[in-house]
């Protein structure tokens, strides 16, 4: 385990409700440590409330009970002290600004000075490998690239905790393949705490250190898979032996967990199928 | 991977789709304006008055004797559109040496500049009023249905009040061209203060962003597009306020004198009314397209800046 904790969720849970009525326990008594440097997806079914999970991490959303402590602190100070990048599904950048600006909204809310903003913003693009695209226009770029843009801006000002919700669900399959292992070589460079809700079992295993697996209603975890593949991982990795036995030990767990998984694997098929066990 | 996506960047190609939209919008309107004078000079020479030889008076030479005689179609209430145009060149009183278009240009262009100054404060009453109401609902609930009610009352029935309250000048004009112009901004901007995607206002909570930032980098911005829709309906609504205020404003030198002096002699010429209805809706198409150009400017940077 690493030496410091970054994310400690004791007992939380959520119920959505119409009033005061409770309609839907989206979470139930999730316990969950994440450990400094570590890289966590959240994997289930539809509607088992992983993505609610994540936002609760993010102080973006109030869990009906239990606590979440983030680097020691409840989660609204962590967000306070700005201490969460975080991606969605869609690159949600704005469209009236550059990539380059876009990558500086942050900086500029958080006050740094104009020299800094540049330096940093053509530093996280250089990374994202996006330096010739400063100046162009979110609708000027690939789908692909937009997201790559959205990851340059969560990481600019170095928060302590990447906060990813299905990040590469809208791509294609080679796309997300790629960005996967760009994701794997931003994470081992800059050494941050991960963690990353997701639809794909190979892109969870891939990626992660330690997968959780969840159930739906009421949202559950149902286990906690270290993913021991050596890094830093390759394309190879998606081939050995073990890739695969970890691939099969997610899929079974989620298929115990009540979530039909389709044996393709792949990310989409998956998903499919999950939301139709669910639906 | 390196080079991932390099060279996916998509081309530009919305300026030759421009370039196309731009001769239609040019055919379209000539077209129309066309089809206008044809409409208009042939109900004329079906149903109008016999046409005299152009620059003679009511006994010059018949050249055209028209089969029917509709009233509509008469000299009085449709002139010949050469006569309106003529009629411009003419001295705008007796024995002056100004002529009609001076004198009307000349009022277009002092109305234009009290429109414009209601244009202003109206924008950003406007503004001011919508911002306060997507910040509070209880706000809203309160005094939206005042806003409302407040565009009811007719101009005519107001404009006196004003005046009496704040004398006759031309404030009294700009407060009620200011009157009829908020109205658009505040309506369009509740919608458009609201129209921000809410996961980048997620974002702007995960940057421990202050409600004023989040105003000014994410709101904002986003709404400009609603209120341009909006300016530009205010544009016209502001002339039409300074025009109807100079009336019981008493502003002498505005094209509202100059509509009430050629209504009151339009037996005797209705062409110079209808001139200054022309100049009259030339200003405000110049107003609008005014308003249309910064739009261009200020939102080329997003994709959809080339409609509306």
């Amino acid at each position: 385990m690493p030496d410091a904790t970054v994310v400690q969720l004791s007992g939380v849970d959520k119920i959505f409700g119409r009033g005061d009525v409770p309609v839907t326990t989206a979470l139930d008594s999730i316990n969950l440590a994440i450990g400094r440097g570590e890289f966590v997806s959240l994997i289930g079914p539809s509607g088992c409330g992983k993505s609610t999970l994540l936002r609760i991490i993010g102080d973006l959303t109030d869990p009906t009970g239990g606590s979440a402590v983030i680097n020691g602190k409840p989660a609204a100070q962590a967000r306070r002290d700005r201490d969460y990048g975080i991606v969605f599904q869609a690159p949600v950048l704005m469209d009236w600004r550059t990539v380059e600006d876009n990558v500086k909204l942050p900086l500029e809310v958080m006050g740094w000075d104009a020299a800094r903003r540049s330096a940093r913003a053509a530093e996280m693009l250089e990374l994202m490998e996006l330096g010739e695209f400063l100046n162009h226009h979110p609708y000027q770029l690939s789908g692909g690239m937009q997201q790559r843009v959205a990851i340059a801006r969560a990481l600019a000002f170095e928060p302590a905790l990447l906060l990813m919700d299905e990040p590469f669900g809208a791509l294609d399959e080679m796309t997300r393949e790629r960005m996967n292992s760009e994701v794997l070589r931003i994470w081992e460079q800059t050494g941050i705490t991960v963690v990353f809700v997701t639809h794909s079992i190979p892109e969870a295993v891939f990626l992660s250190s330690r997968v959780v697996v969840m159930s739906a209603r009421p949202g559950r975890i149902t286990k906690i898979i270290d993913i021991d593949l050596p890094r830093p991982r390759s394309e190879l990795t998606r081939e050995s032996p073990r890739y695969f036995e970890l691939v099969t030990e997610v899929r079974e767990e989620l298929r115990r967990g009540g979530a039909l998984v389709d044996d393709a694997g792949t990310g989409s098929a998956a998903r499919t199928m999950a939301e139709g066990a669910v639906g | 991977m390196a080079g991932v996506g390099v060279g996916e960047a998509r081309p530009a190609s919305v300026r030759t789709r421009l370039g196309i939209g731009r001769q239609r919008q040019i055919l379209l309107l000539v077209g129309f304006v066309v089809v206008v004078f044809v409409l208009w000079e042939g109900a004329k020479f079906l149903g109008g008055v016999p046409w005299r030889e152009l620059g003679t008076g009511p006994q010059g030479p018949v050249i055209h004797n028209p089969p029917f005689r509709w009233p509509l179609a008469n000299d009085l209430n449709l002139p010949h559109i050469w006569n309106i145009l003529l009629v411009l060149f003419d001295p705008f009183q007796r024995g002056s040496d100004v002529t009609v278009l001076q004198h009307v240009v000349g009022a277009a262009l002092y109305t234009w500049r009290e429109a414009g100054i209601g244009f202003v404060v109206g924008a950003f009453v406007g503004l001011a009023l919508a911002t306060a109401f997507v910040h509070s609902r209880l706000f809203e609930r309160a005094f939206v249905p005042y806003v409302i009610a407040s565009q009811t009352i007719p101009i005519i029935a107001l404009a006196p009040m004003i005046v009496f309250a704040f004398g006759q000048s031309v404030i009294s004009v700009v407060i009620i061209a200011t009157y009829l112009t908020f109205f658009p901004v505040t309506i369009a901007m509740i919608r458009g203060l609201r129209s921000f995607d809410p996961r980048a206002m997620e974002l702007m909570r995960s940057y421990a962003a202050s409600p004023w930032q989040a105003y000014v980098k994410l709101r904002l911005p986003a709404s400009l597009p609603y209120l341009f829709t909006a300016l530009k309906i205010a544009a016209t609504a502001s002339i039409v306020g300074a025009i109807v205020g100079e009336g019981p404003g008493g502003v002498a030198d505005g094209l509202g004198r100059v509509i009430i002096t050629y209504n009151q002699y339009y037996i005797t010429g209705p062409e110079k009314l209808w001139a200054t209805i022309l100049i009259t809706a030339l200003l405000g198409i110049a107003f609008f397209l005014l308003i249309r150009g910064v739009e261009v400017l200020v939102l080329r940077a997003r994709p959809s800046a080339a409609a509306g």
